[in-house]
């Protein structure tokens, strides 16, 4: 051993120096990792401790024109779960399903959630019971994982008086999460799914808010925050509708349970929409949250067709109702005059060819000019009329009348009218030039054959009338009128047309037991013949009639004919022009 | 001859500060949001402070001979309970594969290997201070290699990587100590070296050429250079089939030590955990029992391997400085005790011990800054454990007792 004290001191200096070093070093690198990269490294711990949980936003408020709330939100329950892998998702659902009355179907479903977005709280039920809520209140520490919100939920006051237009809500749909209009849509959201609250989905469904909660290194909430103040869900803006929810119950009212069929009210003006129903109704309340199986097959197999929406899906054979279109196209295409009458005066009906067409008044109307013809809705006259006008124009007629288009409506179920795009049309249908006649211009003068319309389109058609041509565009959502000019008429023929669709309602009308004492009403009554069954009756028709403010088109399925639409409408109209219920008694004419 | 109590107050002092952190950064590991068992071991841990500084106080009231002649039968008592751990051994922490505690049934009752660390300095300190010339060639040192070989095996057979490696530390500074040339260091170490290089045939070549160069300047005996050449060829070609060897963890550990993102779930994640907590406490730090990290278990065992992220996360900066600063003031001191020792044996004493201890703290720390593998080796006097701060503070009782005997002590100026 050399220790000689001489090497021994040598030996500490180097010894103390190596520590020094070491030490150096090590403080070094300390300095490095938590002076010079702290920043860094906040943000990770932060990253690593919160965790968000977004917030949905209450949807907007959806008011009828005088403020009455149509849609509104209540607060309801969620129970989501966060999950670190689909197994340990599935193990905590099958622990889970007991309590929450999960079935296989709520299972399956929340994995495809969580597949779908698995850094977002799978939601398990999205409208959980009061009774489930407080079960698992009472057992949070055994499911630390459990998130329990409040949430908005939708909710309709008047349910299903409202279902026709206003549609619902749900959560969004795999196939709605993979087109590209939901792109910033998260599975677990409540969507509009029908109705307004479809169409105005953009503008109704809010900004989602996020709190972010402290989790541990296993995921599970350590404790809740307030959201952070820049990320609170922000609520949508209300929507106000042209709605009158006074005339749409007062509508609902008249229609009962019994009868079925579609009301439109539109104030030709403006178009605005002021009550729409399709009856029978469902109700949309039950559908927030989850149809439930029981009372969607229900539905569906109701042989009323509550789900198919008479006033805008549903397509009828206008009817009668259409000599209104037939007679302005003749009076625009100048084949026709107001005083003149038809070559054939009405005994009943008309041979053409080979085929004797009737008339609804199997006695005979005799010799009409245009204005008696639409008071007496004589067939034989319209037959004629329509010869004069021709196939061809009389289709191009229509079609400038924008009835082979959707009213457009703000709705996104409405269906398309059915008029022939063109003589062609025949050709293609029935395979050749030679295989029809000139047969099908009698029917379509009538509003049969190839003609089928949306109760909505005729309450524009007559809107447009009401208007003096100028076809506003039908909207619910409060919005700029739009209009569009689609006909043209001198005064004098305006007047004259007018007068006929007065008399309708006068003694002698087809809707002569439909007038109001003190109003003057102007219509048409209408009768759409049903292959299927009874035939459909319309009417539809506007009030005042020399300054029109409302617009009414009622369909009555299997109504035998227009004098119970008639009815109908009247009453919608005396309701909404504050018009005592003192109707004329008169019988048909 | 009257002895005071405290025969060194700055040793004291420093490592009771140093204790006392200790005892609070176990407290605040136990501070986590979702109670764990981890929230009560602080109790035990001032039991076992207090049991260790019981112990200090006797040592410090023997003399060096009596430890001198006890050094032997302590050393055999130790490999024979660190050999007993092969039989009856069982793991924990973040080396549960491992066998390092002995155990009754399923009660852990310590780690014997905690203790043959100070029983190794002893008997090290024993064989080379009976020699007369510091070592001049290899087949010198063929007995202080023993007395540090066999615990080494064994606890390579545990396996136990961390206090493997402090036990070549130590060897390596009490060699340094009793005066071995430098070259000769570096000769005994060249073959593990060799290993290390050998995954890099670039780097092994490099290294091979550099100790050529070593071996013809410092020119040891013609068959312990020829031998050591062959050796170290030998260890960087059967190096890569020791690596298969390894047990996956043990691969998984050098691998994440080499980059940490390889294996961001296992491995990887405690050293980006722990770095995230340190670096996240700045330099003021989260505040004691604040740190978000270890209060939400994302630091793995924050009250054994990893406590030093807990200082550095809710202390900061500073608080790292205080107690690394502690440390350094610590080992200057026991430095300036071997160098002030009366006698050869109680130089080596205090010397091995502090290396053992600047070991312990230079890879715990630096592992917690992935500036070292990932060995599970504790840090003195912070690490939850009884078996550590026992034989810590027996250490601590030996070095008073050295301190005291030793030159310009109160003691010796006494005498």
């Amino acid at each position: 051993m050399s220790f000689h004290p001489n090497d021994v001191a040598r030996r500490a200096r180097m010894s103390s120096m190596t520590l020094v070093l070491g030490f150096v070093f090590l403080i070094g690198a300390f300095f490095r990792t938590q002076v010079v990269q702290h920043r860094q490294y906040v943000m990770q711990s932060e990253e690593n401790r919160l965790r968000p949980i977004p917030l949905p936003a209450p949807r907007g408020i959806i008011y009828d024109r005088h403020g009455e709330v149509i849609a509104e939100n209540l607060p309801a329950y969620s129970v989501s779960i966060t999950a670190p892998s689909v197994d340990s998702l599935r193990t905590a659902l099958t622990q889970l399903a007991p309590t929450l009355q999960l079935t296989q179907n709520d299972i399956n479903q929340a994995i495809r959630r969580f597949r779908r977005a698995p850094t977002r709280p799978t939601v398990i039920l999205p409208d959980a019971s009061i009774d489930i809520v407080s079960v698992l209140e009472e057992h949070r520490l055994d499911y630390p994982r459990l998130i329990i919100m409040s949430v908005p939920k939708r909710y309709y006051p008047d349910g299903p008086m409202v279902a026709s237009f206003v549609g619902y809500t749900g959560e969004i749909s795999e196939a709605e999460l993979n087109d590209p209009k939901y792109v910033n849509y998260k599975p677990g959201q409540q969507i509009g799914k029908g109705g307004l609250e479809k169409q105005y989905e953009s503008i109704l469904h809010g900004k989602e808010g996020v709190r972010f909660d402290e989790v541990d290194a296993r995921g599970r909430p350590v404790r809740g925050q307030g959201p952070r103040p820049d990320l609170t869900p922000v609520g949508a803006p209300p929507l106000y509708t042209n709605i009158d929810l006074d005339l749409q119950k007062f509508t609902v009212g008249i229609f009962g349970d019994s009868l079925q069929g579609g009301a439109v009210a539109i104030d030709p003006s403006t178009g605005e929409i002021l009550a729409l129903y399709s009856a029978p109704s469902w109700d949309p309340n039950k559908f927030t949250g989850g149809i439930p199986v029981e009372y969607y097959k229900q539905l569906l197999e109701a042989k009323r067709r509550p789900l198919v929406n008479k006033a805008i899906q549903g397509t009828y054979p206008p009817g009668s109702t259409w000599k209104l279109a037939t007679s302005i196209v003749g009076l625009q295409n100048g084949v026709v005059t107001l005083k003149e009458h038809m070559p054939v005066s009405c005994s009943g009906g008309y041979q053409y060819g080979n085929r004797y067409f009737r008339c609804w008044e199997k006695k005979g109307h005799g010799s009409l000019d245009l204005e008696g013809a639409i008071k007496h809705s004589c067939d034989v006259y319209f037959y004629q009329l329509g010869l004069k006008i021709g196939l061809s124009n009389f289709i191009a007629g229509g079609i400038r009348l924008t009835m082979r288009d959707k009213s457009g409506i703000d709705l996104p179920e409405e269906n398309q009218a059915r008029w022939p795009y063109a003589v062609d049309y025949y050709n293609k249908k029935f395979g050749g030039p030679r295989n029809w006649s000139n047969a099908e211009t009698l029917n379509l003068a009538i509003g049969q054959g190839a003609n089928s319309q949306t109760v909505v389109n005729m309450a524009k058609l007559y809107s447009a009338f009401a208007a003096k041509g100028q076809a506003p565009r039908p909207e619910i959502a409060h919005l700029v009128p739009q209009r569009k000019q689609v006909f043209q008429l001198t005064p004098e023929h305006y007047a004259g047309v007018l007068e006929g669709l007065k008399a309708v309602l006068e003694a002698g009308g087809t809707a002569g037991a439909s007038a109001i004492q003190g109003l003057t009403l102007a219509g048409k009554t209408g009768t759409a013949q049903n292959t299927g069954g009874e035939d459909h009756g319309w009417f539809v028709g506007f009030a005042p009639a020399d300054n029109p403010k409302i617009v009414v088109a009622v369909l009555l399925e299997f109504g035998l004919h227009g004098s119970r639409a008639a009815h109908i409408a009247s009453d919608m109209i005396g309701h909404y022009l504050k018009v005592g219920p003192i109707k004329a008694t008169m019988d048909e004419g | 001859m009257s002895r005071p109590i405290v025969s060194d107050v700055r040793l004291l002092v420093t490592a009771g500060l140093l204790s006392l952190f200790g005892v609070a950064m176990v407290y605040s590991a136990g501070q986590t949001d979702t109670p764990t068992a981890v929230a009560s071991v602080y109790k035990s841990q001032i039991a076992w402070l207090l049991i260790g500084m019981g112990f200090a106080y006797a040592v410090g009231r023997s003399s060096v001979r009596f430890i001198e002649w006890i050094t032997t039968p302590l050393y055999l008592f130790s490999i024979f309970l660190l050999g007993l751990t092969l039989v009856i051994g069982q793991g924990a922490g973040t080396a549960a594969g491992t066998k390092s505690w002995l155990a009754i049934g399923s009660h852990r009752v310590g780690q014997p290997s905690e203790i043959a660390k100070v029983t190794v300095v002893l008997m090290l300190a024993k064989v080379l201070s009976g020699r007369r010339e510091s070592a001049k060639s290899l087949l010198d040192l063929w007995k202080p290699a023993l007395v540090v070989g066999i615990p080494w095996v064994i606890i390579m057979l545990q396996p136990d990587l961390g206090t493997g490696i402090v036990f070549i530390g130590i060897f390596f500074a009490m060699l340094y100590w009793s005066g071995v040339p430098w070259p000769l260091l570096i000769l005994i170490a060249s073959p593990a070296i060799s290993l290390i290089l050998s995954f890099s045939v670039g780097l092994w070549g490099a290294w091979f050429f550099i100790l050529l160069a070593l071996v013809l300047w410092y020119r040891p005996y013609l068959i312990e250079g020829i031998v050591l050449m062959v050796l170290n060829v030998a260890t960087g070609v059967v190096a890569p089939m020791m690596w298969e060897k390894l047990a996956p963890y043990q691969q998984n550990r050098l691998k994440v030590f080499i980059d940490p993102s390889a294996d961001p779930r296992a491995s990887g994640y405690h050293v980006i955990q722990s770095k995230v907590a340190i670096g996240s406490g700045g330099l003021l730090g989260k505040g004691f029992t604040e740190g978000s990290q270890k209060r939400l278990a994302f630091l793995p065992e924050q009250h054994t391997d990893f406590i030093f992220s807990v200082v550095g996360e809710e202390l900061g900066f500073i608080g790292v400085t205080i107690a690394l600063a502690l440390f350094l003031w610590l080992f200057l001191r026991i430095t300036q005790i071997a160098e002030r020792a009366n006698d050869s044996f109680s130089s080596l004493v205090a010397f091995g011990l502090m290396s053992g201890w600047f070991v312990h703290v230079l890879v715990n720390v630096g592992m917690t800054l992935n500036l070292m593998p990932i060995t599970g080796i504790p840090l003195p006097f912070f690490s939850y454990g009884g078996s550590f701060m026992l034989a810590s503070w027996l250490a601590v009782g030996i070095l008073m007792r050295i301190s005291g005997e030793g030159r310009g002590s109160a003691l010796s100026l006494r005498r």
